[in-house]
């Protein structure tokens, strides 16, 4: 039983890591600002649910659990706001969201 | 393991730093700063620092971004052009540097347990915390009690800042009121007209306050305090005021209420000395509050903590105001 959720655990965490991964490299990687907050709202979203998910296995049901559950919450409620705040910020400076176009004016060669 | 992070962290510290420095964009230096005080307070937490690390958190990276941004918006995005004096500043930061590294070879080593900060007083804190005190986060023990005239110094400096801040940034205020007329009706002041930030907002906003009061008054049991707390308290009131615009927060915590909380904390905290030395014992010291002096000390404490709490509040929040307020040069 505790080898299979250790397993379970680490198996969790090890695809929240792949996730947070492929965020990060999303998020360097993507040609212009609005496809560079979508590829790190991976991140946020089963980055975030599948490491606390891992650490909440490893926890079992103590107090920790309800914290983590708690940040989880908090986590799913904020970065959401949060991405809606900096793409209406970036709409409001100007930035098109054209899927098309090549880069940011900052990025391009 | 805990070594390995470490360097990793300091590393990502000191390229975050080397970033700070290099770039000409404030804003962009803004939110490096934001980050480098997430990377300290993660390295604090790594090194079992809790009650550090949450202060760092809580006020490295969340109100002084916040003080920080509310700066930018009086004054330009980019940094002026280099001064001339180059050479001279890079020999002096390079001497200093060499000095600084020069004295880390005497360090002891790391979690070296004959090292003479756990010889001195230490043993003598975790030793008679239980006697004394009765209270299990040694760490509020010492800063509340042993150590609390430096709190009071603490105390007095955010004080001291605040007023100053509150001296030069109100100096130029007309006298008609804080804003111009036709900027209170803005619909651009503040996020109102967002459904998503606002709902998000006040949903949030009561669990903030509560977590703020929660760490204001579990110190005693786990990392919290007052400085913590105020700075949570503060935050909960400057995200209702960065939605909902700056006049509808100041009439819910008005400006006089503020510098109440402001003068009030620093006075609870001096006044509790007092009460202490009227009863016969020293500046500060607890023990006669009560009739039993460990519950003296516990209540000392909790006073003392709450002293903190509402100044720290006080100041952050009329310290956001008066950026804030202030029209655009």
């Amino acid at each position: 039983m505790k080898i299979a959720l250790d397993i379970l655990s680490w198996v969790l965490l090890t695809a929240g890591g792949v996730f947070v991964l492929v965020g990060g490299i999303g998020a360097l990687r993507m040609p212009n600002l609005y496809t560079r907050m979508h590829a790190a709202s991976v991140t946020d979203t089963m980055g975030a649910i599948l490491v606390i998910a891992g650490v909440m296995i490893q926890a079992g049901f103590t107090l920790v659990t309800i914290k983590l559950a708690a940040i989880l919450l908090f986590l799913l409620i904020t970065s959401p706001t949060a991405s809606y705040a900096l793409g209406n910020a970036a709409m409001l400076a100007g930035i098109k969201p054209d899927a098309g176009s090549a880069a940011d004016p900052e990025k391009a060669p | 393991m805990t070594v390995l992070f470490g360097v990793l962290l300091l590393t990502l510290l000191v390229i975050t730093a080397v970033a700070i420095v290099r770039t000409k964009n404030l804003f962009v230096a803004v939110m490096l700063l934001g980050i480098f005080s997430l990377l300290i307070a993660a390295n604090f937490f790594l090194l079992d620092a809790a009650d550090v690390a949450l202060t760092e958190a809580a006020v490295g990276a969340g109100i002084s971004t916040v003080l920080f941004l509310g700066a930018l918006a009086l004054t330009s995005e980019f940094e002026h052009a280099a001064t001339p004096h180059r050479w001279l500043s890079l020999a002096v930061v390079t001497g200093a540097a060499l000095v600084v590294l020069y004295a880390t070879f005497d360090k002891p080593e790391f979690g070296d347990p004959n090292a003479p900060v756990h010889q001195h007083v230490a043993p003598w804190y975790l030793q008679k915390t239980p006697e004394y005190i009765d209270i299990p986060n040694v760490v509020t023990a010492v800063l509340g009690s042993y150590r609390g005239y430096d709190t009071l110094g603490e105390v007095f400096v955010v004080f001291t800042a605040g007023i100053g801040v509150l001296f030069l940034l109100s100096a130029r205020r007309g006298p008609a009121g804080r804003r111009r007329p036709d900027q209170a009706h803005d619909p651009a002041i503040g996020l109102r007209s967002h459904v998503i930030p606002l709902v998000v907002s006040r949903l949030l906003a009561p669990f903030i306050l509560l977590f703020g009061l929660y760490v204001q008054f579990h110190g005693e049991y786990g990392p919290g305090g007052g400085f913590q707390a105020g700075a949570l308290i503060a935050a909960a009131f400057i995200l209702y005021a960065l939605i909902e615009g700056e006049e509808r927060t100041l009439r819910v915590l008005p400006q006089g209420a503020l510098n109440a909380l402001m003068v009030g904390g620093a006075l609870l905290y001096g006044g509790v000395g007092v009460v202490g030395m009227l009863e016969g014992a020293e500046f500060l010291n607890y023990s006669v509050l009560a009739a039993n002096p460990v519950k003296g000390q516990q209540l000392g404490i909790i006073l003392i903590e709450a002293g903190v709490g509402m100044t720290v509040t006080g100041v952050l929040l009329s310290i956001f105001h008066a950026f804030a307020a202030r029209d655009r040069a």
